[in-house]
């Protein structure tokens, strides 16, 4: 099958004071119809400027600097703005970090959900109204009557989350953005949110994207993974591979960084911190902080190399111990 | 003996808005934030106490570190009686019970250099020279693995993991007995998070210190806690050993917790147990059990009054069918 | 290794993300984009200057009449011209800007000092203390600033100090408000907090750690004050309730000008006029740049 969205050595660099910044470095990657793919990093890796590049929302000083970004067929990069719009918040569609404050605070969520679909759906006003109400009963909020009618500040986080996801589904887009959808919301809420969002993106068919700096959420959740560090593509696999064999050091090292409920084992943080992303050289931006990095890597960046049941993983080390084939 | 003793902990806060137009006979309505928490640590011992937003686990630290009265309830912290010390004397005790916040750029002064920040307990608390200061603050400053060269830097010059850091160093700088941790690395990112983690437990260890951990990660808490609290609108739900409230968690809600965490391996699945509904706001008293409305195996029973029970040696659980 | 050893190897890496900006690079940088603002900030410099030297600076005394030279236009002997009595205009324009200056300035220090007291301590302990205080502040607001000068000067009689004691007052509600509701923002911070956790007595929370914060945007309203404070000033002296002649002052010197408007002796009203206006807008224009340049840094670190 193809796939639904076509991400192709995608660059993007933000113009500071201090230099070039170079927040996403020629990531490669896609998205299927009907499948949850995880993006996972520590912050600074650039995960929610790919979003916001997929959007093609990066504002100055930042710039898509270069590498292709299609959708359902059409170049995103190439198309103007009028179009993009069309598309935007209709085809595609976000859900944001922080749902409290980006609900409108003087209107009743209600008639927020409303306003999408009369908007981008040409309904009426008692269409909008009933539809909107089915909306929020999609997403599992109860009593969707009452809660319709009722302002942000009145809702706890976690239904301010479903909320921002019933707007973002009123469209029917084929594909989902969630931004860290449950930071910030307690373990037991954030759980429903992401059983909510794995549901919804079955019954509908879409392809969500989740960024997220949690693993868990991720194995969880996701059915693919993207690892992605200071900006680079380190890996991508099947959920099931990655965790059962990750072969960038990066992502074992991640693996191995978090305490786990299920198993008693030995926290090993990762070495160092995430590089500057100003005015950077060429090679793997993980070679100070990996331990198995050759005199290769500072060189020259690793390319993405293919391996078994379609994953990519973009490391010398790997690529010349030939654990890939 | 155990060296910090809570017994009977309440901390109720007035309702806001209630205050003057409100009939003068009726009783002002409060929040029942902490409602009777008991709990003991072991000298050299780390206590988890975990829970959701809201469940008051911060409004006990704070209540255990005095910067909340207690509406009631004793707190002893080794042979100091701290509910009842105010003014001078409470402000001298404070030298062995110490803090570290959640938000790490938050808790320091954006206009304090490390320095000074780090030396501030030591010119609060002790008759050090200038000196004298400056030493402890480097020799406390390579405990808690930053380089003396950060001494002169002001917060927003520093990482998150170095603000951290420098947080722990003033919390430690007078080389209290106990600290109470609220939630230190919930804002840090992952590879930090380890790397704090693993220092906090190295420093207990070689400092002997004592260690009251507050946090909604259970993962964290299961690293670091050899013994865990959990607390539920006000009240503690359940308390036991590390593992033997991981393996073999009781209360409904406990489960409900454990079953919500994700963990990072696609092959195991939480057990499949939910609560409905979300957190009742902490203003409507309930009787009986806390949980019962969202708990899937209330039934009338539970409309009675829980009484916490032993369930196997030091295993202590409030619910009815435990 | 321990951890702790292995953090400090580590440490490095931490300092490749925030090596610690020179903050007056930041400002030089910013400047180079605002010439209006570095412009303004030129004039207050040389204001300062010319109030600091004015006896050297002087081509004249300010107070000494030439008989010989009464109502001269603009010439080369006298680049502003002279006024009824031969005075030297420049001269007295550079001697008024010693007392104007210094008026406004100790006004506003005056006013800074008792609104940070007294807003700091309404802040910080609030009850009743807060409640008195606020509608004291309120009482001060209910007259326009300029209401309230004139009736101070008007009551106590327009000396200097006087002059500079209603300056104050009319400032003084503005910094109480500000500091009162910085402090009110800053003593939930978790720094504040922190200070009390670590043993601090109340007074040193409040003092040495909350106050400080509350600073910044009192930079931005004392700078935009001491304009006002020029204006002010010259209106009180325009209107004969500020500084008596004959010492020069900017207002007074206007006030004199303006009745020689009609007879064609335009540049007695015209070049001290000149001089509220370039004062009062510098001012004004270096308030407003730190108010730019103060707000991202303080609200946004996060």
């Amino acid at each position: 099958m193809s796939a639904l969205l076509e991400v192709e050595d995608l660059s993007v660099e933000f113009a500071t004071d201090d230099g070039m910044v170079s927040a996403v470095d020629g990531v490669t990657l896609s998205a299927k119809a009907g499948e949850i793919l995880g993006i996972v990093g520590e912050s600074g890796s650039g995960k929610s400027v790919l979003i916001s590049a997929i959007l093609r929302l990066v504002r100055p000083p930042g710039r898509i600097v270069s590498g292709r970004l299609r959708f359902e067929g059409n170049d995103l990069l190439a198309l103007p703005e009028a179009e993009l719009e069309a598309i935007r918040g209709a085809r595609i569609a976000l859900v944001p970090q922080t749902p409290r404050t980006s609900l409108n605070p003087l209107m009743t969520v209600g008639r927020q959900v409303e306003r999408l679909l009369r908007l981008h759906r040409g309904m009426d006003k008692r269409a909008a109204r009933e539809a909107a109400i089915a909306m929020l009963e999609r997403v599992r909020i109860p009593d969707p009557k009452r809660r319709a009618g009722q302002y942000a500040h009145e809702l706890s986080g976690g239904m301010c989350q479903r909320v921002m996801i019933a707007m973002a589904l009123a469209t029917e887009p084929r594909l989902l953005l969630a931004d860290e959808p449950t930071t910030g919301l307690d373990v037991s809420i954030g759980a429903r949110i992401l059983e909510l969002l794995r549901q919804l993106g079955e019954e509908s068919g879409a392809a969500i994207i989740l960024v997220t700096h949690d693993l868990g959420v991720v194995a969880q959740t996701c059915h693919r993974v993207a690892v992605m560090h200071a900006g680079q593509l380190s890996e991508l696999a099947g959920v099931d591979e990655l965790f059962e064999r990750p072969l960038h050091p990066y992502t074992r090292a991640l693996v191995r960084s978090i305490p786990r409920i299920d198993q008693q084992i030995a926290l090993q943080p990762i070495a160092g911190a995430v590089p500057s992303l100003v005015n950077v050289r060429s090679g793997c931006r993980y070679v100070r902080r990996c331990p198995d990095a050759l005199a290769a890597c500072r060189r020259q960046r690793p390319p993405l190399i293919a391996a078994a049941n379609g994953r990519r993983v973009a490391c010398h080390a790997v690529e010349q111990s030939n654990v890939v084939r | 003996m155990s060296f910090v003793s809570v017994r009977g902990l309440d901390k109720h806060f007035p309702v806001r808005g209630a205050g003057w137009l409100s009939r003068r006979n009726r009783p002002a309505p409060v929040v029942r934030a902490v409602d009777g928490i008991s709990f003991d640590i072991d000298r050299g011992r780390t206590l988890g106490l975990v829970g959701e937003s809201g469940c008051g686990k911060s409004t006990v630290a704070r209540c255990v570190t005095r910067l909340l009265a207690p509406s009631a309830g004793t707190i002893r912290i080794g042979d100091k009686q701290l509910d009842r010390l105010e003014g001078e004397p409470l402000r001298a005790a404070r030298r062995d019970v110490q803090m570290v916040f959640q938000d790490p750029l938050a808790a320091l002064n954006p206009r304090m250099s490390v320095e000074r920040a780090v030396s501030e307990p030591l010119r609060l608390h002790t008759t050090l020279s200038p000196a004298e200061q400056r030493e402890r603050v480097r020799e406390i400053l390579t405990e808690v693995g930053l380089r003396t060269d950060v001494m002169g830097r002001y917060p927003h010059e520093l990482s998150g993991g170095q603000r951290q850091r420098v947080n722990i160093a003033r919390a430690l700088a007078c080389a209290p007995s106990f600290v109470v941790l609220d939630e230190p690395t919930s804002a840090l990112d992952v590879s930090l998070r380890a790397r704090v983690i693993l220092m906090l437990e190295e420093l207990r260890e070689r400092l002997g210190l004592t260690y009251l951990f507050i946090s909604h990660d259970l993962a964290t808490v299961k690293y670091l806690a050899q013994r865990v609290v959990v607390m539920y609108l006000g009240t503690v739900v359940e308390e036991a050993d590390t593992d033997e409230l991981f393996a073999h968690p009781r209360h409904p809600y406990t489960r409900a917790l454990l079953a919500a965490v994700p963990v990072p391996d696609p092959k195991v699945r939480g057990e499949p147990f939910v609560l409905s509904g979300e957190i009742p706001s902490p203003l409507e008293r309930h009787e009986g059990c806390p949980l019962r409305s969202r708990c899937p195996m209330a039934s009338a029973i539970c409309a009675q009054p829980v009484v916490p029970r032993e369930v196997s040696p030091g295993h202590v659980v409030a619910c009815h069918f435990a | 290794m321990s951890v702790v050893a292995q953090d400090v190897a580590d440490d490095r890496d931490d300092d490749a993300i925030v090596a610690p900006t020179a903050r007056w690079r930041r400002a030089a940088r910013w400047l180079r984009r605002n010439p209006v603002s570095a412009a303004a900030i030129v004039v207050i410099g040389l204001l300062v200057f010319i109030a600091v030297f004015a006896p050297v600076l002087e081509p004249y005394k300010p107070d000494v009449p030439d008989p010989m030279a009464v109502l001269k236009p603009p010439s080369w002997a006298h680049p502003l011209g002279t006024d009824g009595f031969g005075r030297d205009v420049l001269s007295r324009i550079i001697d008024a800007t010693t007392l104007d200056l210094s008026i406004a300035l100790a006004a506003t220090l005056v006013a800074l000092s008792i609104g940070m007291v007294v807003g700091a301590l309404s802040g910080y302990r609030g009850g009743w203390v807060d409640l008195i205080v606020l509608r004291l502040v309120d009482v001060l607001m209910a007259f326009p600033a300029f209401v309230l000068a004139m009736g101070i000067t008007a009551a106590l009689g327009n000396s200097i100090a006087n002059v500079a004691i209603a300056l104050s007052m009319t400032q003084l509600p503005a910094y109480i408000r500000l500091v009162r509701g910085e402090m009110l923002r800053v003593r939930t911070l978790e720094y504040a907090e922190a200070a009390v956790s670590i043993g601090n007595p109340s007074w040193r929370v409040a003092l040495v750690h909350l106050l400080p914060n509350c600073l910044p945007p009192l930079t931005v309203q004392a700078t935009l004050a001491m304009g006002y404070a020029v204006l002010t000033m010259a209106s009180l002296s325009f209107i004969g309730l500020g500084i008596a002649p004959p010492q020069s002052e900017w207002g007074s010197m206007t006030a004199d000008g303006a009745t020689y408007m009609s007879t064609g002796e335009w540049w007695l009203f015209v070049f001290p006029g000149v001089a509220i206006v370039v004062t009062v807008l510098a001012f004004n224009l270096v308030g407003d740049a730190l108010r730019d340049l103060l707000d991202p840094r303080l609200r946004g670190t996060r």
